[in-house]
């Protein structure tokens, strides 16, 4: 049984990530089945500060040394470790995202904890709990029991309400003191994205192609497109690794957040990892030749059919309207 | 520079993929095997790195179907030798998986020298558990960071970069020896002739290294395996390529973008 349940929160640049407000609703929910404490720690320069604003904690623990400035996933474990080991935490929620990465998996390895990675959904059962994992780029869920209730948990961003994770009460915090060792892994700086020829999350419209578009001369059928209405071309990551497109032009949660009045997504399965970058584009059409491609489950209109073919044809038909 | 690439081969999800009859794992009857994707990247990064810099490079991986023809494929592209682990891959779990490749290490037939590097990818699309990595360096008592997109050699360490998100990286400085996750190389993989990898399979070997199975492979207790039910929110049009187009224009002008 879990003593308490700890989330790790995730700050970037000076602000706290959305991630950690899901993960503290998600917590909050097992902490009030279980009946035991939810705690948050947060580390790094301006810790103390900016923890008045994780209230949904019932106690928040800060390490506000400069030393963890996205320090490497081993000091943050280490941390986090020597938290568990004095609060005896059974339950450790950690972002599947860019900026937490290996750092669960650590913690698994040091620890006699397991991980469950890519969860969605989390049910209490008992004591036991069981956690819905999402693989194969959502095409799979997996339901895992962890029987004793107690274990490392990797949060999948957008799958929990943030706003059940806000709180405008102020937590009581406690600072930890923790020695910070030289890392072998140091930060330099920030790169920050290149502007490139188009700024794609100012479109009003975006065609957006995936691995289905198969070949770089076919990503020119997009680009027609997108003159044609007054957008412009994005990439689902494969195409952009591809070096169809640059890097720029990628869309999810290593790329740019898009928010056009209509999203239109070509060959592009979409994984979480993409959903996550443009899912609140106020329209998104979607075309694929697999019917049940995750794409549509969240898409306003879909056409199953050959991008490849579809694209010139609508192309003229845009054209056509336009006069 | 010393370096290793760790390969998992994964079911290629451009296949249908069913749930078999227990209903906790994938019907693996109609599963056709690929290279990780990440994988591709960790290797097009290890050739580069070598070519820039010289040095060796040691792909490796356990026992899976199809694996010999990526490990020969490897040879090809550019790699000095491939290393098979005769484990199998399936149901290890990341825990065991990641025992093995730290035997690997300590079978007294390789070791981690100053000027090591282990390449692996950042994910592997079939993970339930932690990603493979970290828990590498963990046992290795080496550095790691992960969701590398670019990697340098500096001195006598490395620089590389991390993404973030919204196109926001980092760059960081990596002593050596280290473990890397990788998500893409700083160029797109190469592509090597059927003909080449061919040659390969009749003038190369692969190496076999005996590592004992690991006694305590826990795996996770996986209750459910199943396909998320369509949320059914698209309204679907059909028809010819005309009609389709048609009904896009007018849900575009409906949105009044046209
Ligand atoms: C840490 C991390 C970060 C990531 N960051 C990003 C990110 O920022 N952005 C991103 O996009 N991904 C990202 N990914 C990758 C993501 O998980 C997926 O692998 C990726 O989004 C898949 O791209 P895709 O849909 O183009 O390719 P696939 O998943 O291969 O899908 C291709 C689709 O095309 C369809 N198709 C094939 N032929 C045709 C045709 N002729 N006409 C129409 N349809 C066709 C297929 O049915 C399929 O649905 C990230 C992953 C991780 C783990
Ligand atoms: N069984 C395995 N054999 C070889 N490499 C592996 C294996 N499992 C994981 N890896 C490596 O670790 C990476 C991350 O995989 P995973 O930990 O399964 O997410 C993969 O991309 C591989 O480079």
């Amino acid at each position: 049984m879990a003593i308490s349940i700890l989330v790790l929160a995730e700050q970037l640049r000076g602000g706290i990530s959305d991630i950690t407000y899901e993960m503290l609703g998600a917590g909050r929910a097992i902490a009030q089945a279980l009946g035991v404490p939810l705690e948050a720690v947060l580390l790094g320069s301006g810790a103390s500060q900016l923890a008045s604003s994780l209230g949904a904690a019932d106690k928040v623990f800060v390490a506000d040394n400069p030393g963890l400035d996205l320090a490497a996933p081993e000091a943050v474990a280490e941390v986090v470790k020597t938290l568990i080991d004095k609060t005896g935490a059974g339950i450790v929620l950690v972002g599947c995202t860019n900026v937490s990465l290996g750092i669960g998996s650590i913690l698994a390895a040091r620890s006699q904890m397991p991980l469950v990675n890519f969860c969605r959904a989390i049910k209490v059962d008992g004591g036991a709990l069981i956690c819905t994992s999402q693989l194969f780029g959502g095409k799979i869920l997996s339901d895992v029991k962890l029987a004793d209730g107690r274990g490392i948990i990797g949060v999948y961003p957008g799958a929990f309400p943030l706003e059940q994770g806000r709180s405008p009460r102020t937590p009581p915090t406690e600072a930890i003191d923790v020695p910070v060792q030289p890392s072998k892994v140091r930060f330099k700086q920030y790169i920050k994205p290149e502007t490139g020829d188009v700024d794609i999350t100012k479109q009003n419209v975006l065609v957006a192609v995936g691995r289905g578009i198969q070949t770089q001369d076919n990503v020119q059928l997009a680009e027609e497109l997108a003159q044609a209405l007054g957008g412009a071309v994005c990439a689902s990551r494969p195409v952009i690794d591809q070096g169809w497109l640059p890097l720029t032009r990628q869309v999810g949660k290593s790329g740019m957040t898009v928010k056009p009045r209509v999203y239109l997504a070509f060959g592009i399965s979409g994984a979480p990892e993409h959903w996550e970058g443009m899912q609140n584009s106020q329209c998104i059409i979607a075309v694929n030749t697999d019917p049940k491609a995750p794409i549509f489950d969240g898409a306003h209109y879909g056409a199953v059919t050959d991008a490849v073919e579809l694209l010139p044809v609508l192309t003229e038909k845009v054209k056509m309207r336009k006069g | 520079m010393n370096i290793f690439v760790v390969l998992k081969m994964v079911p290629d999800t451009v296949e249908e993929l069913n749930v078999s009859q227990d209903g906790k794992s994938l019907d693996s009857e109609f599963l056709r095997f690929k290279l990780n994707d990440p994988d591709e990247h960790a290797l097009e990064q290890a050739l580069i790195l070598k070519e820039k810099c010289g040095g060796k490079v040691t792909v490796i991986a356990l026992d899976a179907p199809e694996v010999d023809d990526v490990l020969y494929t490897a040879l090809a592209k550019g790699a000095d030798r491939a290393v098979k682990i005769p484990v199998s891959q399936a149901c290890l779990g990341t825990k065991a998986t990641a025992k093995v490749l730290s035997d690997f290490f300590s079978s007294g037939r390789e070791a981690v020298t100053l000027d090591t590097l282990v390449l692996a990818g950042s994910y592997a699309i079939d993970d339930l558990e932690g990603e493979l990595a970290p828990m590498l360096a963990v046992h290795l008592g080496l550095p790691y960071l992960g969701v590398v997109s670019n990697v340098a050699a500096s001195g006598p360490g490395l620089v590389v970069q991390k993404e973030f998100a919204g196109g926001l990286r980092g760059e960081f400085e990596v002593e050596l020896p280290a473990v890397l996750g990788i998500q893409s190389a700083e160029k797109p993989p190469r592509y090597v002739p059927v003909a080449k990898v061919r040659a390969v399979m009749k003038s190369a070997k692969i190496e076999e290294l005996e590592i004992p199975s690991p006694t305590d492979a826990v795996c996770l207790d996986v209750q459910r395996t199943y396909k998320p039910e369509a949320g059914g929110r698209a309204e679907i049009f059909e028809g010819s390529p005309e009609e389709i187009a048609d009904k896009i224009v007018d849900a575009l002008a409906k949105s009044g973008v046209i």
